[in-house]
């Protein structure tokens, strides 16, 4: 495990080290690299049960959703154990206005659905951020479960357990098809029978959802970065770690709370947008509690803090058991049996933020210089 | 007057932790408060920098009603509390803690800044050593000199200290009170809240003794610490 950590910093120092020039363009492989997996269908990783390009689409969609709820829990310090509600008005927000109760348009669906999120968001957060600690906990897990329910009962706003179908789909720009590879042992060759569409968004074909999955993970990624490196991200975390000292300092608490909480819903409406597109068909059943608790999982298993890490969580805890669906059930048993291996072997998560491995490990040696002093 | 605190009176719920209690400090002046514990120092303390709610009275600075200015406004005005437990970002290094104590200030980006810093190192070149260390894997005593750095670098006209010698040997307590004395040669004002009733008498230029939630002495440090009744109930009778 810790092999697997050093190694993973390893990585990270050595890019840090190297020259801009060679940073881009390793940065821009990476990313031609991640675009092109469901066309590359590498061997080893690709899903044999499972359409690689769809459990391609989730992992981004969960990556997107892991950003988000890590500025919330992993930023500002603030246990949201309702995210799936966000999500979930986020993706009825677009099916209700693209095809319920409207004819709009899904790119402008999106951004109106960020908007409700964002807003819901403010609602909830404005009177349970100012009590501390456990509540918010408490709270959110209520909320998740009060969406849920009134998307069930408010049939003729959102067909209450029947759902929502024929969801509009991104608009189609069919440009040129583009083949994928098949793998025979280790040797690539061309399929030229099996080709997507460059960029035609239909049932038959994830891959381009998956790009637009991870288009915008990137840029929320960037947006993401932005945010942690300026004055905002140092006050998130001053307040994570001692609220009252934040105060003290001049931070105005309550307020980044609250931008992190509807930062955090509004990117969770996006997801759920995303989720509701690809589906075209959704229903309260999709927004159960349970994926709460999985994405809460992502950013704790990920390490709370570090982007990288919560997105590798996301996409290791999604892709995990569709290679392994020959396990049929027994796969859950296995996810339940490493969680907890995790939880006790690396509570601080795969790849926890630079800071706390750092105080960690200068925590370890005043550990052992105490220890000796005390032998001594 | 700096700071004056008229019939303050504060709740933890129904339970009355301070009752009436009026103080004021000048310009310049160290001034202490000093009691037992419980006695309500602290949430003096915290009612001054605006973390807990007034429940009747005011609290004016350079003439101004501050009684119900949210705690993140004081800064700004000059008033900036090293709290107690010290309070440091454990999971930030020194300097970034030291940052943090500027957060507020409208002239964070002037070379001011850097000015202040080493200012602060100067006063505790302990920190200077450490500057890229991580908060939490300090001592007890360094953590109290970040804590109390961090606050002088909000460039404060008046200074809160909670407890600053809590649970630090005895040879850096007195380095910790010569290091506060100097401070307020420097020109801050300083509120000092102590249960090391000694040191905290021979320091100031005035003090405050509180018993239960109420003033019940007040007078220069000199006269208190050579009252007999104060030396028997806080000086342990052999100052």
């Amino acid at each position: 495990m810790n092999a697997v950590r050093n190694f993973l910093h390893g990585v990270g120092d050595r890019f840090r080290a190297l020259p801009r020039w060679a940073k881009i363009v390793l940065a821009i492989a990476a990313a031609v690299f991640v675009y092109l997996l469901p066309i590359i269908n590498p061997p080893l990783i690709t899903t044999t049960d499972s359409d690689f390009g769809a459990v391609l689409f989730l992992c981004a969609l969960y990556a997107l959703v892991a950003i988000g709820l890590n500025i919330v829990i992993g930023y500002a310090g603030l246990l949201d154990l309702g995210y799936i509600g966000f999500f979930a008005i986020g993706a009825f927000t677009v099916g209700i206005l693209g095809s319920a109760h409207g004819n709009i348009p899904l790119l402008l669906c999106i951004p109106i659905a960020m908007a409700v999120t964002l807003f819901s968001g403010i609602v909830l957060g404005a009177p349970t951020l100012r009590v501390r600690g456990d509540y918010l906990a408490i709270v959110t897990l209520g909320f998740g479960e009060i969406v849920r329910l009134v998307l069930v009962n408010a049939d003729g706003l959102t067909g209450g357990s029947r759902g929502i179908s024929n969801i509009p789909t991104p608009p189609s720009l069919d440009l040129f098809g583009v083949p994928h590879l098949v793998w025979d042992g280790f040797v690539a060759k061309v399929d030229l029978s099996n080709q997507t569409r460059f960029i035609q968004f239909s049932v038959t074909d994830s891959i381009p959802y998956y790009w637009l999955a991870l288009t915008l993970v990137f840029i929320v990624l960037f947006l993401d970065w932005r945010m942690q490196n300026s004055r905002v991200g140092r006050a998130w975390e001053a307040t994570r770690e001692d609220e009252d000292a934040a105060e003290l300092m001049g931070v105005p608490t309550f307020r980044f709370k609250l931008l992190a909480f509807a930062t955090g819903a509004a990117i969770g409406g996006l997801s759920g947008a995303l989720f509701a597109t690809k589906q075209q068909f959704i229903n309260p059943d999709n927004f159960t509690i349970l994926y709460s608790v999985l994405f809460v999982a992502m950013v704790v298993v990920g390490g709370q803090g570090n982007r990288w890490g919560v997105i590798l969580a996301a996409a290791l805890l999604t892709w995990a058991p569709e290679k392994f669906r020959f396990l049929s059930d027994a796969r859950f048993l296995l996810f339940g049996l490493v969680l907890m291996a995790l939880a006790i072997f690396r509570p601080q998560g795969l790849l926890p933020p630079r800071r706390s491995v750092r105080a960690k490990r200068a925590d370890e040696e005043t550990e052992v210089l105490e220890e000796g002093a005390a032998h001594v | 007057m700096l700071l004056e605190v008229d019939d303050l009176c504060v709740n933890y719920g129904r339970i009355e932790a301070i009752r009436n209690i009026s103080f004021t400090i000048n310009e310049g002046e160290i001034v202490t408060l000093i009691g037992a514990n419980g006695a309500g120092k602290t949430t003096t303390m915290k009612t001054v920098s605006g973390l807990r709610p007034v429940r009747q009275g005011a609290i004016r600075f350079e003439g101004q009603d501050i009684t119900a200015m949210p705690a993140h406004e004081r800064p700004v005005l000059g008033i900036a509390q090293s709290p107690e437990g010290r309070g440091c970002f454990v999971g930030m290094t020194v300097q970034e803690n030291l940052d943090m104590g500027a957060y507020a200030r409208p002239d964070r980006k002037s070379p001011k800044i850097g000015q202040d810093r080493d200012r602060v190192f100067g006063l505790f070149p302990r920190l200077a050593e450490r500057r890229t260390q991580v908060a939490g894997t300090m001592s007890g005593g360094e953590q109290q000199m970040l804590a109390m750095g961090r606050a002088l670098m909000a460039n404060p006209k008046l200074l809160l200290l909670d407890e600053p010698s809590m649970g630090l040997a005895p040879k850096l307590i007195q380095q910790i009170f010569d290091i506060i004395t100097e401070i307020n040669k420097q020109g801050t004002t300083v509120l000092l809240v102590e249960q090391n009733a000694a040191q905290a008498l021979k320091r100031a230029d005035r003090a405050y003794i509180l018993e239960t939630g109420e003033i019940i002495r007040e007078g220069t440090g000199k006269d208190l610490a050579s009252d007999p009744a104060v030396k028997a109930a806080y000086l342990g009778g052999d100052v």
